[in-house]
């Protein structure tokens, strides 16, 4: 019989993770379908009773979404415009039934390269809290997400929240476009999220955009975003995107989609991003 | 408490086996005793019987087992029993209120919004959030709303509807039509209502508690040699395993569709020759069987070569995947009909193509899942199929029983398309039973229903069509080659079928026509809606198209100009005598082809990425079985109480034979169709009524229905000595007929009734007539055909190779609509199919094998739907009657497919038109050759 663990008390559930291995179940939305038709047998510690894990809340200089906040927790919370894209995100991931469950850490601690989170947040500089029961550190998700797959989530870690810094700039507003083969329940072709602040004078004072599912770990478009940077925001943002800007991208052939396909596509979402972002703007 | 690490930090919250996790249910406090990290819906279902909720999947693809979860909805395959503790789950069986059904399942009653009913309780469990959020929806909140269900019968519209009719003022639900006048009535399912309360018992609801569980342990490789180790041995150390099947313990180890084709271990015989193929079984408890791992058991495997694909299956020197085969060819069949290559040579304007589609999976919302128990010296099994007799003579052969030693009573069937043709856990529950005398179970994960259930055959279609200045047909040349898999099943029937239709609905003087199947180490392919058909309509529905741009002639004009009629004969040189409605579908199409090709235009004058286009399919399709005998047999009683029972072997899986049946049968009788009780599809009660495949049970068995309505009808009437016009009333325990002024009462209490009470009885079989085929595939294979056709218009996003349908008209001849709710019903479903075969589906082995890689339509892919419902009679029909079940689908891809074609110029000819192939096939153009 494996041991089902359901602290109601964080220290509590870092004490286990300090002293054996145990797979960390909130959502579930990943951890059962990769069970099909196999026991369950894993040492579970559900974080899913921790307190003070669901609410989004503002702070000084950023926003926390803690681990236990989902899809739906996201698309009803009052966010800024900064947080559209990550809005749009999550209004297409799944159905409702996984939006309803499934949190976004949950969805950035199982790092896939399709994870409808990651472009999003790495557009937004996000930040995420880890813990044990020695210490807190706050990291870059670039830094979190090291491949398909793979994180820098140490046995005895949990991610407690994500930080989206504040914009600077007053104008500010993210976007998000995601491709699929259908309308509902699709895993991402390509995904392409964009984040601009504008100046004074409407121009672009910052940049960030990033691809997803056209590399182990979805990546910023560093040379496209310096490239935006002191145009006028309008719908001709999307004109600056050029080939060459998609070099960071390594897609893989699948059946989902063919490598070329993927960068091409990426590029065309980009172009789209950008041009219906900067007439938002 | 937990059963190790006893410190402070695992016994704050710790929950084990033997802690009761307490919640409520539909509002009802209800407490569980189990593993806490049990799936939810396991627990609704096993550990509280509320088997309402149904599983699909167990990775929230499907969202059949969507319950709220403190109001909102969630997939119980992926919340824990413990995340269950102390908050509210409401199931489908909270939403009817002392057995009255709530308005919400009113209305899908009413619209016919559930066919086989596995995807309904998530439907309504889903809507109802939707409702309570929103009491007066949008379409869009609709579809949002339930956008994490999947159905594969319905095609989503009539599910939209009845939602959004939910929310407004509902009408009365539908009353019995008077006798006379059930048949064109848009009668709701007589077998709907537990199919929205969850009551309905499908394969794996009603399992005894005491059963074995059995798993079939399949091979990861596609061609290997199996050695198997010591598995008693093996056996034997782990606890709750009973025993390891292999092909020993099966007294007949094949099985297969044909009697002169068995090709198919029911467990290996040292060779596997697809990914997913049975090697050994597990019985025992069900925790125990699935805790063993596939890689912890002695089976070693040493892969082989493998075949794939057609090219590889007929290439020099390849390996054979049947060792007592000459060749990898399975069948060749085909059709000859005047000089196809002198004619063409003679053709005012020709047109060729070269066309290719994949392996495509059913994914009906239930997967195949029985249980089997033995009685005595028999052996019984409820079990979710499409073919209860098919399926009774097969367990026979493999268990060595006399057929009358076998009953098989199908349980409710979520889906089939062809699927449950062929046996799955039949056999092995069946012989398990009868080893152990224990009730065993077997209830397929999806992925293994994937890997192991027959698909659709890929085909490789090479076609040639002429035609003369005019337009006028003359000459086609068709070869297709199927691959067939590692398994026959139906490939014969395909291979068939193809030839037969390969000239597509149309007169046509000169035809050669060819069918080839190939073995391959694929997956097994067998029957999917249309036998082959969809995949042939796709070349010669293109074929027309070119010949349209050659002619310079409007597509729906040349299609028109050839449209078989009767007095026409087809490429088999059967004279169509009576019921030959394409002409008169397109004519109802042309207004709407008009209006369609304006709409095109006027959209494409913007500029942008969004090209519009039309697009047209036809097709035919001949009803029941290839020139082959295929009867079926009805028998209604009528017992001392003045109770009806029809006794109707026919397997309803979701596509309404049940009230088909019973509005054709009430009608010729002169009841109401709801007076009629039915024993179903169970062989120890019913007679033969054939498999519910090849669109034949509305046909056949409708046919058998009415003449048994018909034969109890003239019984009664020779009692009362009445006339044929006279009327009969059921009244308790006598029938009074009314003849002209006289009135009759028989009281059915002097009758001489049988042990059972049946006084009187009316029995009516059907045989459709059809002959054989000659060597030049002459004869007449088909006593009536189905025609269709569609239009689509799409939005193709040309930057991105993704193409979007706005709309599809469906025009079909069904000689006559007994129930048009249901008509409708079928031809929506089919065109969620369709749509399916041309743009998203495609079935790898190894890559594919689940819901989530492998894609069919949502609730937002299938667009807004006309259906024209088109009835030129079919004299041998049942009130003029012929079939439905798969015409809807053949013409949804072509129309597709010509819709792209018309907005991007780009001619398709590989399905599934995924963005990656449309988008390459755009660049290429935009290229220039």
């Amino acid at each position: 019989m494996p041991d089902y663990l359901r602290p109601t008390a964080l220290d509590d559930a870092l004490a286990a993770l300090s002293r054996r291995r145990l797979t960390v179940l909130a959502g579930g939305t990943d951890f059962y379908p990769a069970r099909v038709g196999a026991p369950l047998d894993d040492d579970v510690l559900d974080i899913s009773a921790l307190p003070a894990l669901r609410a989004i809340e503002e702070r000084d200089d950023h926003w926390r979404i803690p681990a236990l906040a989902t899809w739906t927790d996201i698309v009803r919370a009052d966010l800024p415009h900064w947080f559209d894209g990550l809005k749009l995100a999550a209004r297409e991931i799944g159905g409702r039934q996984v939006q309803n469950t499934g949190t976004l850490c949950g969805n950035l601690c199982n790092a896939s390269p399709a994870a409808d989170g990651v472009p999003v947040l790495l557009s937004l500089d996000a930040e995420v809290e880890l813990a044990s029961l020695e210490r807190r550190e706050t990291i870059p998700l670039a830094d979190f997400l090291r491949g398909n797959r793979e994180t820098a989530l140490a046995s005895d870690q949990l991610m407690l929240a994500v930080r989206v810094p504040k914009p600077r700039a007053e104008r500010a507003r993210g976007h998000f476009l995601k491709l699929g083969a259908r309308r509902h329940l699709v895993i991402s072709i390509v995904m392409v999220a964009a984040a601009l602040e504008a100046d004074a004078a409407g121009r672009v004072a910052r940049a960030q955009v990033a691809v997803g599912a056209c590399s182990p770990v979805a990546r910023r478009l560093t040379a496209l975003e310096e490239a935006l940077v002191g145009r006028p925001c309008d719908a001709a943002l999307g004109e600056v995107v050029t080939e060459p800007h998609m070099a960071p991208l390594a897609p893989l052939d699948d059946a989902r989609g063919s490598a070329a396909y993927r960068l091409d596509a990426a590029r065309t979402l980009a172009t789209r991003t950008l041009a219906e972002l900067g007439s938002m703007m | 408490m937990s059963a190790r690490g006893l410190d402070g930090a695992d016994r704050a919250g710790a929950a084990t086996l033997g802690d009761a996790i307490a919640f409520t249910v539909n509002g009802r406090a209800v407490s569980v005793t189990a593993p806490p990290l049990r799936r939810l819906a396991d627990a609704l279902r096993d550990d509280l019987g509320l088997t309402g909720t149904k599983v699909g999947c167990n990775a929230g693809d499907c969202g059949a087992c969507t319950v709220l979860l403190d109001g909102e909805q969630v997939c119980s395959c992926m919340v824990s029993l413990a995340q269950a503790a102390g908050r509210s789950v409401e199931t489908v069986e909270g939403l009817a209120r002392n057995g009255r059904l709530n308005r919400l399942q009113r209305a899908f009653l009413r619209h016919g919004a559930a066919q086989c009913g596995a995807c309904t309780p998530g439907m309504l469990v889903a809507a109802t959030e939707v409702l309570r959020a929103s009491p007066r929806p949008s379409p869009v909140q609709v579809m949002d709303g339930l956008g994490g269900v999947l159905c594969r019968c319905t095609g989503y519209r009539k599910i939209v509807a009845a939602v959004l009719d939910a929310a407004g003022d509902a009408p009365q639900p539908l009353g019995t039509p008077p006798p006379g006048a059930a048949v064109g009535a848009r009668l709701a399912k007589l077998d709907g209502v537990p199919k929205l309360t969850g009551a309905e018992r499908y394969g794996a609801d009603a399992v005894p508690q005491d059963a074995l569980w059995l798993r079939i342990v399949r091979s990861p490789h596609d061609s290997a040699r199996v050695v198997l180790g010591d598995l008693e041995a093996a056996a034997a150390g782990w606890p709750g395993v009973a025993r390891v099947l292999t092909a020993a313990d099966v007294p007949s180890n094949r099985v297969g569709i044909y009697p002169d084709l068995r090709d198919q271990p029911v467990l290996t015989e040292k060779i596997v020759r697809h990914r997913g193929d049975a090697v050994v079984a597990l019985l025992g408890a069900r925790e125990a069987v699935t805790t063993v791992r596939d890689e912890d058991l002695p089976i070693r495997y040493e892969p082989l070569p493998a075949v794939r694909g057609l090219g590889e299956a007929q290439a020099t020197g390849a390996p054979r995947v049947h060792d007592e085969m000459e060749s990898n060819r399975l069948i060749e069949g085909g059709v000859e009909c005047g000089d196809a290559a002198a004619a063409l040579a003679g053709c005012a304007v020709t047109a060729e193509g070269r066309f290719e589609t994949a392996f495509v999976e059913h994914a009906y919302i239930e997967p195949e899942a029985g249980w089997a128990r033995r009685v005595g010296e028999r052996v019984e099994l409820f079990v979710s199929t499409q073919a209860p007799v098919m399926n009774q003579v097969m367990t026979a052969e493999v268990l060595g029983l006399a057929l009358r030693q076998v009953r098989i009573v199908p349980s409710a069937c979520g889906g089939g398309f062809g699927g449950k043709l062929d046996v799955s856990v039949q056999p092995l529950t069946a012989l398990g039973a009868w080893l152990t005398g224990k009730p065993v179970a077997c209830v397929y994960e999806r992925p293994e229903s994937m890997m192991a259930s027959p698909k659709r055959h890929p085909s490789l279609i090479e076609a040639r069509m002429g035609c003369d200045g005019d337009g006028a047909l003359q000459a086609v040349e068709f070869d297709a080659t199927f691959d067939t898999g590692a398994y026959a099943s139906w490939g014969p029937t395909v291979a068939s079928r193809v030839p037969i239709h390969a000239t597509g609905p149309y007169a046509v003087p000169a035809v050669s026509a060819r069918g080839r199947a190939y073995y391959t180490n694929g997956p097994p392919a067998g029957a999917f809606r249309g036998f082959g058909v969809p995949q042939a309509a796709i070349a010669h529905e293109a074929l027309l198209d070119d010949l349209a741009e050659g002619l310079g002639m409007d597509r729906l004009e040349l299609r028109l100009k050839n449209a078989i009629r009767v007095g026409d004969a087809t490429a088999t040189g059967q004279v169509l005598e009576a019921s030959a409605g394409l002409a008169p579908c397109l004519e109802a199409l042309a207004p709407r082809w008009q209006r369609a090709l304006e709409d095109a235009a006027r959209s494409n004058t913007q500029d942008g990425p969004v090209r519009r286009g039309a697009g047209i399919g036809c097709m035919w399709y001949g009803i029941g079985n290839t020139a082959l005998s295929n009867p079926s047999a009805m028998r209604i009683t009528l017992d001392r109480e003045g109770r009806l029972t029809l006794y109707n072997g026919a397997v309803d899986i979701g596509q309404g034979s049940t009230t088909i049946l019973a509005q054709i049968c009430a009608d010729a009788l002169g009841v109401a169709a709801d007076r009629i009780a039915q024993v179903l599809g169970d062989t120890d009660w019913t007679e033969d009524a054939g498999k519910t495949s090849a669109s034949r049970q509305t046909f056949v068995s409708g046919k058998a229905a009415e003449l048994a309505g018909s034969a109890l009808r003239a019984a009664i009437l020779r009692e009362a000595n009445a006339a044929g016009d006279a009327t009969i009333e059921l009244a308790g325990g006598c029938v009074v007929v009314r003849d002209g002024g006289r009135r009759v009462e028989i009281a059915l209490g002097r009758l001489k009734a049988d042990e059972r009470g049946v006084v009187l009885e009316g029995a009516g079989s059907f045989d459709p007539p059809s002959t054989a085929l000659d060597a030049k595939g002459q004869g007449a294979p088909y006593a009536t055909y189905a025609f269709g056709a569609q239009i689509a218009v799409v939005d193709v996003d040309t930057e991105l190779g993704t193409v979007t349908p706005v709309r599809i008209h469906a025009a079909h001849d069904v000689g006559r609509a007994i129930n048009p709710t249901q008509v409708e019903g079928q031809i929506e479903g089919g065109i969620a199919q369709g749509l399916g075969l041309a743009l998203m589906e495609e079935y790898l082995p190894g890559k594919t094998e689940n819901l989530h890689d492998y894609l069919i339509p949502t609730i937002g892919d299938v667009p807004e739907i006309e259906v024209i419902i088109v009835e030129d009679p079919e004299p041998l029909g049942p009130f003029g009657a012929k079939g439905v079940g798969e015409p809807g689908l053949v013409p949804t891809a072509p129309a597709i497919l010509g819709a792209i074609r018309h907005a991007t110029g780009v001619r398709v000819t590989r399905v599934p038109a995924l963005p990656h192939r449309l988008r390459a096939a755009l660049r290429a153009r935009e290229a220039g050759p």
